[in-house]
């Protein structure tokens, strides 16, 4: 047979386990927030959709499916349809970059646990978070209702402010691991991961992780108590839970990147890589779960500040730092 | 530094609600687990007997003129003996709500609220309870109280000797 066909086939099973994997996980992880959320807040989660709960999100999506479809009047039908797709999408295709495992050899030809190691990865994962913001701001705009215009417009200021400190929490990363593909970064992590070498910089992608994806405590534009639901008022049945999917797939996501670029992605001692990597998302999911439960939400012009005034001063300086002591060492 | 303070700020919340975590949630599962109710909640309706074995209710319509939401309806009638009952006696339970005025009104204690809540149905019409679906055989909250024991009834015997009355005072002599 043919490499070339060989390759193929490898990489659409990859394709399929990956995304199997990321939509079932993100469904699933509804259905642990809601239960760790619980148990946080002192109450049981859902436990009623068969065995512990567990049918919970096949419950909760064939009850989005049999909702009403409107696009309410006015509105503007396609860019109504598409929004939630983008953000959808934008979140999966991260995924592509990510190596969430060490490379396996079969029969003599390795085989990358990841979908494509492309060399400038990095940048490709920072272009599709500023995609992302489409997906939302257009939401916001295609609903011809003031609130959602309103929540977003102020998600995509808050995103886009964000997206700011993110690259430049990630330049000390590049500068360390000395290349933009998320697979050398994974490998030039070998005797510690780069979060003891970087503290400040994993706080500050951590802090712009959390904004950009309007997870508390920078929730303001989808809070339910202020404006209504944000950009997302509109929106009902399998269009929302598009919505909510790509809003869980990019916390699956964000846990990858922090394991990825600060935890050493599938590095760990004696347990099989996959399981690692996959420990370390469930660890960065925990706290993000744990800080939904913690936190109150910052008003909208305390997070612009913190985010122009706090964080990307405090990245330049760790990249002028970072710089510094790299050429002091060498 | 306002720094570090806020940072154990935030420290201290998120060691609180990790704490939360790991203690037993304080939800009570219902349909494992009926929590007992107070013998005053107020849900079905019952009509109750007195001690003796007879209805209680007398066919006043005072429980149904305070009904806020007019569901109940009877007749009034007198059987040979002198007694007054009522014949039927309909409460519409989609109507009510369980508000107690009717226990309130009762003079006899005959209508009582009870803490069977678990009255659910899918059809509306099954709901009007007539007095068979209503008549219990005991004395519901109260098991002592007969009205015809009180009122309603001549006095056979010597003063001091009904329900409740005291013995009359000798006025003429000094015992207190």
């Amino acid at each position: 047979m043919p490499l070339w066909i060989l390759g193929l086939i490898f990489l659409v099973i990859k394709l399929a386990a990956v995304l199997l994997v990321l939509l079932l996980g993100a469904a699933y992880l509804v259905y642990f927030e809601r239960r760790l959320l619980g148990f946080m807040q002192v109450r049981l989660g859902p436990n009623r959709a068969g065995p512990l709960g567990l049918l919970q999100p096949l419950a909760d999506t064939v009850k989005l499916l049999l909702k009403e479809d409107f696009v309410p009047q006015g509105a503007d039908r396609v860019i109504f349809r598409y929004a939630p797709a983008v953000v959808a999408a934008m979140a999966l295709l991260i995924f592509a970059v990510v190596p969430f495992g060490r490379g396996w050899t079969y029969d003599g030809k390795p085989i990358p646990l990841v979908i494509c190691d492309l060399n400038v990865g990095v940048l490709f994962v920072i272009a599709l978070t500023s995609i992302s913001v489409y997906g939302v701001a257009l939401g916001g705009w295609a609903s011809n209702n003031k609130y959602s215009l309103l929540g977003g417009i102020r998600a995509a200021a808050q995103m886009i402010s964000y997206e700011i400190a993110l690259g430049l929490a990630l330049i000390p990363v590049v500068m360390l691991a000395g290349s933009f593909s998320l697979v050398d970064i994974t490998e030039a992590q070998t005797p510690f991961p780069f979060i003891l070498l970087q503290p400040v910089a994993f706080v500050i992608f951590f802090i712009s992780g959390l904004a950009e994806m309007k997870r508390i405590p920078f929730d303001l534009p989808e809070a339910e108590n202020e404006l209504v639901a944000g950009y997302h008022t509109e929106y009902s049945g399998m269009r929302f839970g598009l919505y909510f999917i790509g809003e869980y797939v990019s916390m699956i996501i964000l846990g990858s990147l922090v394991a990825v670029f600060f935890l050493g992605g599938w590095r760990g001692p004696y347990l099989p890589p996959i399981l690692w990597f996959i420990i370390k998302v469930g660890v960065s999911v925990f706290a993000l779960i744990w800080f939904r439960a913690t936190f109150p939400r910052l008003r909208y012009d305390q997070l612009m500040h913190f985010g122009w005034k706090v964080l990307i001063p405090l990245a330049l300086f760790n990249i002028i730092v970072t710089g510094g002591v790299m050429l002091a060492v060498s | 530094m306002g720094f570090i303070r806020a940072v154990q700020g935030l420290s201290e919340a998120l060691a609180v609600v990790l704490r939360h975590l790991f203690r037993r949630p304080v939800t009570e599962e219902y349909p494992e687990y009926k929590r007992p109710l107070p013998v005053r909640s107020r849900a079905r309706i019952i009509l109750t007997r007195d001690p003796d074995g007879d209805e209680r209710c007398v066919a006043c319509f005072l429980c149904s003129a305070v009904c806020p939401v007019t569901c109940i309806s009877m007749a009034g009638a007198e059987r040979e003996d002198g007694r007054r009952w009522a014949p039927w006696f309909r409460i519409n339970f989609a109507r009510c709500i369980f508000c107690g005025f009717c226990e309130e009104a009762c003079p006899t204690l005959a209508i009582q609220l009870t803490p069977d809540f678990e009255t659910c149905t899918y059809d509306i019409l099954p709901l009007v309870a007539e007095k068979e679906d209503l008549l219990v055989d005991h004395g519901g909250k109260n098991h002592d109280y007969n009205f015809y024991r009180h009122a309603g009834v001549t006095t056979l015997g010597a003063k001091g000797t009904h329900i409740n009355e005291a013995p009359p005072v000798d006025l003429k002599s000094n015992l207190p």
